[in-house]
């Protein structure tokens, strides 16, 4: 009895068979339902590269909307061997050892700012990082020795996190931004790194932000240092920061 | 579920309630010798004053800013409005247009002859009030006509962002099967210190409360009610910094509902205490003459305290709303007492304590109609298992008859909801609620057992609470984080400079004739 072995260089979808392409999907038109309206999810489901594409389900959402559930085979394929990622790379580390690592390193407490900026009221995100209490059992950065730690809370306007860097003497802003429509986190986060940069405090900080929609390659784009999305925990990010200002203080 | 199942403790319930009574007591003092910059810019809407002046400026916020500015407030917005209606043989409207052109300012008019005066506000006061009972008893007739739908009303949200698109969406929602639409308010307008004006077709994660979009709603709900043969409920958002002014828009425009809690601001927009305070009693009257019903906002302390250990906190501050609702003259009926199924899915037994929870809102509140809101700390991006908790919710829901069910969506940690998640949401409430109809009936718990204990111990817990607040004060306790392990300063937070104490001159007939009003309907 043979199986057949996954090919890297020609990447697909699996269903229940190696190389079955398939794919599950489902998706709203702005038309009634009906076959006509089958027909037209059918063939956008082509267009995306779907083969023997099955309707399984379709329904009226009144209003001149269908909705669609959609079956299908992707026949194309891409190279998994050419895939670079982003990535923060940091060595993992306990809070014991990032608190001995700072001591050894840094030999001094690292200052760090946190707030949610804009008009953005979500803070249990970046609580779950700062918080003693942390996240999922990891303890948040207050509870590690060599932190010292402002939590600025919510709806806190760029300038503020600028004063506040000035006045703590901080290496470390950590920013979170939980609304995305309309990108208003990009906006709100290019804000803050032009304001730190127009205030020459850019050079000295490590700027991070966070948040479920951010990835590290969109925090870099937006001339960042790091990025952390979902899940992240707060010893992720402890352990990057150690890492990275042992760094700049050699 | 028709009769009480859970054996609560009769005196710790009275207890609860008297020691609620006591702590708001205690707050009605401070709210009775006070106004707000917002509270007046509503009576300035009820004397007919709306639209913007040419910098886009919000005429009863130019009214009030201009007696503020000159330090005369402290008497009320009443007399100068309706003096200088005197002096100018204007209607207030047109006074409102004139200081926005800065043609003169409410306070260079001598005192007009009193007894003119008097009856000038006396006729804009009774045309005011006519304004709201007309909506009002409109709204009631068609409400009798079109039938009240079953409960749990199916509640969902719109939040385009675009009025005439979230029109759309809510008119498919409804036929559908959704009883209850509410437009979500774009991000931060809580924040404004003024209501935006017109219709609006840009916002984030939500579509501006304004008047023109009230009206927009409701006329295209009206329709469609009329369509399905079923009465359809629109609501909005009365928090934030202009509570009282959205109840006076929501009143003019015939809303049904209301998210108006006496906290909320507070805790999470960081608004002033006092601000808040003395604005949800003024937007609260409101809802009580126009038969409003209020959506109390408990279910997010459980968003960001622990569902369980601090259980006991939404019973407590649902008490509290429930005597700041009283004390406006609110009749349990139109309260939307709030509590939530947050509890993490990975929990033994969460769907015990669920079931305790809310039946333990169900029956400590017999007549209010309770809100009950979904999942949505504990959704993730896998939409399928957060399927799967909304169909738990709803059989909770259905199985402890709670009367307003906002309805979870599978996509909740990812957007705000597309028109096919409102679909898949209706689907499974329609499938619980009508699968498991009359099992709420059926069900009696083990006597002393797991819920029925757990029920008893919030119980206990949330009066131990109170016995707290009571002795070191409500302001107090949310400066130690008593609610959604958030922290307030009595001092702090947005909008304090609007909040002023009443001058000994100071005259709100529009206010003193809706609490007399509903003080006789009272007795
Ligand atoms: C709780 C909650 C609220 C609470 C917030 C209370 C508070 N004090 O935080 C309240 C009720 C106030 C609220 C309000 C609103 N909310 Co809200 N809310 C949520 C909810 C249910 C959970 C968020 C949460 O706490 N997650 C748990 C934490 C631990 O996860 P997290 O934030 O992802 O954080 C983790 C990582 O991302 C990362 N991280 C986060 N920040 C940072 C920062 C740094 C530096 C680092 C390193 C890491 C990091 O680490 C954390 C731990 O792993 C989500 C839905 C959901 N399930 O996600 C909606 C949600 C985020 N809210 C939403 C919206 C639209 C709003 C409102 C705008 C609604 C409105 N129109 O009024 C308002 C916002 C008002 C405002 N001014 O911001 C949308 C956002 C849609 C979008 N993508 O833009 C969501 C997705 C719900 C929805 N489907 O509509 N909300």
């Amino acid at each position: 009895m043979s199986v057949k072995k996954v090919d890297l260089s020609h990447l697909k979808p699996y269903g229940d068979q190696m190389d079955d392409g398939a794919v599950q999907l489902s998706f709203t038109l702005p038309v009634p339902n009906g076959s006509k309206a089958r027909e037209a999810a059918r063939q956008i489901a082509n267009k995306m590269g779907l083969t023997d594409v099955q309707i399984v389900f379709s329904e009226d959402l009144k209003e001149n909307f269908s909705f669609f559930v959609v079956y299908g085979h992707l026949n194309t394929s891409i190279d998994y061997n050419e895939i670079k990622v982003l990535e923060v790379e940091t060595p993992k580390m306990s809070m014991e050892e990032v608190d001995k690592y700072i001591q050894e390193h840094v030999k001094r407490q690292i200052v760090v700012v946190g707030a949610t900026i804009g008009t953005d009221a979500h803070t249990v995100g970046l609580d779950s990082i700062l918080n003693m209490k942390g996240y999922h059992g990891d303890s948040g950065l207050e509870r590690y020795k060599m932190f010292k730690v402002y939590n600025m809370g919510s709806q806190v306007p760029p300038a503020e996190v600028a004063k506040k860097v000035r006045e703590t003497n901080a290496d470390v802003v950590l920013v979170s931004q939980v609304v995305t429509q309309r990108n208003i986190h990009v906006k709100n986060l290019v804000e803050l790194a032009d304001i730190l940069e127009a205030e020459g405090l850019r050079k000295s900080i490590l700027l991070i932000a966070g948040g479920p929609r951010i990835t590290h390659e969109l925090a870099v784009e937006l001339g960042y240092d790091a990025g952390f999305g979902n899940g992240t925990l707060p010893s992720d990010v402890a352990s990057y920061i150690a890492v990275e200002i042992s760094k700049r203080v050699l | 579920m028709g009769k009480p199942v859970l054996n609560l403790d009769e005196n710790m319930v009275k207890r609860a309630r008297k020691l609620a009574r006591e702590i708001t007591d205690e707050i009605q003092k401070f709210i009775d010798v006070r106004s707000t910059t917002s509270v007046e810019r509503t009576v300035a809407r009820f004397y007919g004053i709306d639209g913007v002046n040419h910098e886009g400026v919000p005429l009863p916020n130019v009214v009030v800013d201009d007696v503020q500015k000159s330090g005369a407030l402290d008497r009320g917005i009443t007399y100068w409005l309706v003096n200088a209606c005197v002096a100018k043989s204007m209607s207030p409207q047109e006074i409102a247009e004139s200081v926005g052109r800065g043609e003169f300012s409410l306070v260079d008019f001598p005192p007009q002859n009193e007894s003119v005066v008097a009856e000038k506000i006396e006729e804009l006061t009774q045309e005011a009030l006519e304004r709201l009972r007309k909506v009002r008893d409109e709204r009631d007739k068609m409400l009798e006509e079109l039938g009240d739908p079953a409960q749990p009303y199916l509640y969902v949200i719109v939040a385009t962002g675009n009025i005439y698109e979230d029109v759309i969406q809510a008119k498919a929602a409804v036929k559908e099967g959704a009883d209850i639409i509410a437009v979500i308010r774009s991000t931060a307008q809580s924040l404004l210190d003024f209501v935006p004006y017109g219709p609006t077709t840009e916002g984030y994660g939500g579509t501006y409360a304004t008047q023109e979009n009230f009206r927009i709603m409701r006329k295209a709900l009206d329709e469609a009610a009329n369509e399905v043969g079923r009465y359809i409920r629109l609501t909005n958002y009365a928090s934030g910094l202009c509570m009282p002014e959205i109840s006076a828009m929501a009143a003019i425009e015939g809303l049904d509902f209301l998210l108006n809690d006496s906290m909320y601001g507070i805790l999470f927009r960081n608004i002033n205490m006092l601000r808040t305070f003395v604005d949800q009693y003024t937007s609260r009257l409101i809802c009580a003459y126009s038969h409003i019903t209020i959506n109390t906002g408990e279910d997010n302390y459980i968003k960001t305290s622990d569902p369980i250990d601090r259980a006991h906190t939404v019973t407590t501050s649902q008490l509290i709303n429930e005597q700041f609702a009283l004390k406006s003259h609110l009749k349990p009926k139109y309260m939307g007492i709030g509590h939530a199924f947050e509890i993490d899915p990975d929990i033994e037994n969460g769907f015990l304590y669920e079931i305790a929870h809310a039946l333990l809102t169900r029956e400590l509140f017999p007549e209010a109609t309770p809100k009950y809101m979904p999942p949505t700390r504990h959704m993730t991006g896998d939409i399928f298992k957060g399927y799967a908790m909304n169909t738990m919710y709803n059989l909770v829901s259905i199985m402890t008859g709670q009367s307003i069910q906002l309805l979870g969506m599978l996509t909740e940690a990812i957007h705000t909801p597309f028109l096919q998640d409102r679909y898949l949401a209706i689907e499974n409430a329609k499938y619980v609620f009508n699968n498991a109809k009359n099992i709420g009936d059926e069900i009696i718990f083990k006597e002393n057992g797991f819920i029925q204990k757990r029920a008893n111990e919030v119980l206990s817990n949330a009066v131990e609470l109170l016995e707290h607040v009571k002795d070191i004060g409500l302001i107090s306790a949310i400066e130690e984080g008593t609610f959604g392990d958030i922290a307030r300063k009595r001092e702090e937070g947005k909008g304090a400079d609007g909040v002023f104490t009443k001058g000994e001159d100071y005259y709100n007939p529009i206010f003193e004739m809706m609490e007399e009003e509903l003080e006789e309907e009272e007795l």
